[in-house]
C-alpha cells in the first residue's frame, strides 16, 4: 500500500477534499468517490473517449489522468452541462439530430465537442470528424453526432 | 486495467525532480502528460515504485525565442505548439506537423519532452527533432548536458536518457531565408499513429536548393533521416526525373515492418509517394517564399 494523498478538487464548481491512493485514476475517483456515474469508462487506456472530461476547462482522458493530479485543479463533467428539461445547446441538438442510439459514447462526445467549440472554427464537415476522430460511437454511424456539432457552430454562447 | 500501487511525488522544481530521481534509483518513472505511461501503468506493462510528477513546474512549459532558434520546455503540450505563433512564423512545419498528433484531449495533455523520451517508431514529434536538428537539454543530480537529436534515438521506445535524467528543454533552430517545407501523413484514422508520414525542407540559393533534410516515421523501429535522398537534392533543382530518383533513393533507405495495420511493401511504397509529395510542396514553398 502505498502512502495516500490529501486532495482539493474542484467539480464542476463544487471543491471537495479526498484522501485517496495515488494509483486511483480519475474516472474511478469521479464515478466511485463522488459518485458523478455520467463520466463513462470504456477502454481504460485512452484509446475510446467515452471518459473525457474537462481539466481547467482543456478536455482530456480522465483514464489517463490520476486524481492526486487533479489537487487545485477545476473538473468538468457531463453533469456540468446541463438537465434533463434543461439541457444546453449542445444536447438539445444532439436530441434534435438524433445523435445518440445507445448512449455510452455521448458524455465523451459532448465534452469533446464542447472543447472543439471553443477552439476550433470547424469550418467544414471534415474539421468536425477530425475533431471527434478520437470518440468511438458504435451506433450512429457518427452522421448525425456530426450534423448535431455543425448546427450549433458559430453559435455565440454554444455550449453554455 | 487498473494501475499497480506507486509512491507520488509532485515536483515543483527540476532540481527537486532529479533529486527524487536519484534517491529512487532505478525504480521511479517521470509522469508528463502522461498519454503514453498511464496506459503503461494500467496494462501494467510497467511497475514502478515511485511517480515524479513534473505537471507542477513553474515555467517548464515556456516556448521562447533567441535569434537563432526557439527554445520550447519539456512540459509544454502538443496544444500549445500547435497553436503557438512564435512556432507558426519561425518552423511551420512543426504546426502543421502537430495537428497530425493524436486527438485534442491527447494534445491538451502529451508534452514534447514526454513524446521524445517515449520514442515511439510512429510518433510525430521524434521525426520533427530529427528533421528541424534538435537539441535537447537533459538534467540528472549530477549535472546538465546537451544531446543532438540524431544521437538520441536509439530504436524502438529507447533513446540515450539514463533512469535519473530527464529531458528539460528542445532547442530548434529556425528555418533558414528561403526556406519551403512539406509534411505528409496517412494513417488509418485522423490522429492514429502513422502508417508513414514523411517531412521535408528545402532551402534555396539562387535557382537550385542548398540544402535538404528529410525526415521519416513509422518506416522502420525508429524515426529517420534519408541522407542519401538529401544528398540527391543539393545543388539541383527539382525537375525532370530528379524527384523519381529521389522517391527511389528515400525507399531504398527504410526497412519497414510488416504489421496488422499495414505490410512492408505498402509502407515502403507510401512512404515514397508522401515524400514526393512533402518535396513537391516544399520546392513550391520556397519559391513562394522568395517572392
Amino acid at each position: 500500500m502505498s502512502k495516500t494523498c490529501e486532495i482539493d478538487v474542484t467539480v464542476n464548481g463544487k471543491v471537495h477534499r479526498a484522501v485517496v491512493e495515488p494509483r486511483l485514476l480519475l474516472t474511478d475517483f469521479l464515478r466511485h468517490t463522488l459518485g458523478l456515474t455520467g463520466t463513462h469508462v470504456g477502454c481504460e487506456h485512452g484509446v475510446c473517449g467515452a471518459c473525457t472530461v474537462l481539466v481547467d476547462g482543456d478536455c482530456a482522458r480522465a483514464c489517463l489522468m490520476f486524481a492526486v493530479q487533479a489537487d487545485g485543479r477545476s473538473i468538468e463533467t457531463i453533469e456540468s452541462l446541463g438537465r434533463i428539461g434543461r439541457m444546453n445547446a449542445l444536447q438539445e441538438s444532439f436530441h434534435e439530430h438524433h445523435a445518440l442510439q445507445c448512449g455510452f459514447c455521448t458524455p465523451g462526445m459532448l465534452m469533446t465537442a464542447t472543447d472543439l467549440l471553443r477552439k476550433y472554427p470547424l469550418a467544414t464537415d471534415e474539421d468536425i470528424r477530425k475533431g471527434i476522430s478520437g470518440n468511438l460511437c458504435r451506433c450512429t454511424g457518427y452522421e448525425h453526432i456530426v450534423r448535431a456539432i455543425r448546427a450549433v457552430v458559430g453559435k455565440t454562447e454554444p455550449v453554455r | 486495467m487498473k494501475p499497480p500501487a506507486f509512491d507520488y511525488i509532485a515536483a515543483d522544481s527540476i532540481a527537486m525532480a532529479v533529486k527524487a530521481l536519484a534517491q529512487a534509483g532505478d525504480d521511479a518513472k517521470i509522469i508528463a502528460g502522461g498519454q503514453s505511461l498511464v496506459p503503461m501503468l494500467n496494462f501494467r506493462m510497467l511497475r514502478p515504485s515511485v511517480l515524479v510528477d513534473i505537471n507542477r513546474i513553474a515555467g517548464l512549459d515556456a516556448i521562447a525565442e533567441t535569434s537563432e532558434a526557439i527554445r520550447v520546455g519539456a512540459l509544454t503540450r502538443h496544444y500549445q505548439l500547435e497553436t503557438s505563433p512564435l512556432i507558426a512564423r519561425h518552423l511551420p512545419v512543426l504546426s502543421c506537423a502537430m495537428t497530425h498528433v493524436a486527438h485534442l484531449a491527447i494534445r491538451n495533455r502529451g508534452t514534447i519532452g514526454g513524446s521524445l523520451a517515449h520514442a515511439d517508431p510512429a510518433a510525430e514529434l521524434p521525426m520533427m527533432a530529427l528533421l528541424l536538428d534538435a537539441e535537447l537539454h537533459i538534467a540528472s543530480a549530477a549535472g546538465e548536458r546537451k544531446v543532438d537529436a540524431r544521437d538520441f534515438f536509439l530504436g524502438a521506445l529507447t533513446v540515450d536518457l539514463a533512469a535519473g535524467e530527464i529531458i528539460t528543454g528542445v532547442v530548434l533552430p529556425k528555418l533558414p531565408p528561403r526556406t519551403g517545407w512539406g509534411f505528409e501523413e496517412v494513417a488509418r484514422r485522423h490522429g492514429d499513429f502513422a502508417l508513414a508520414a514523411v517531412a521535408a525542407t528545402l532551402t534555396m540559393s539562387g535557382s537550385t536548393i542548398e540544402q535538404a533534410r528529410i525526415a521519416l516515421t513509422g518506416v522502420g523501429p525508429k524515426a529517420l533521416r534519408a541522407h542519401e535522398a538529401e544528398g540527391l537534392l543539393i545543388g539541383q533543382a527539382l525537375e525532370g526525373g530528379l524527384i523519381d530518383r529521389v522517391i527511389d533513393a528515400v525507399r531504398t533507405t527504410i526497412e519497414p515492418e510488416t504489421d496488422l495495420h499495414a505490410s512492408s511493401d505498402y509502407r515502403r511504397h507510401l512512404a515514397g509517394v508522401l515524400a514526393g509529395r512533402a518535396l513537391a510542396a516544399a520546392w513550391r514553398r520556397a519559391h513562394e517564399s522568395a517572392a
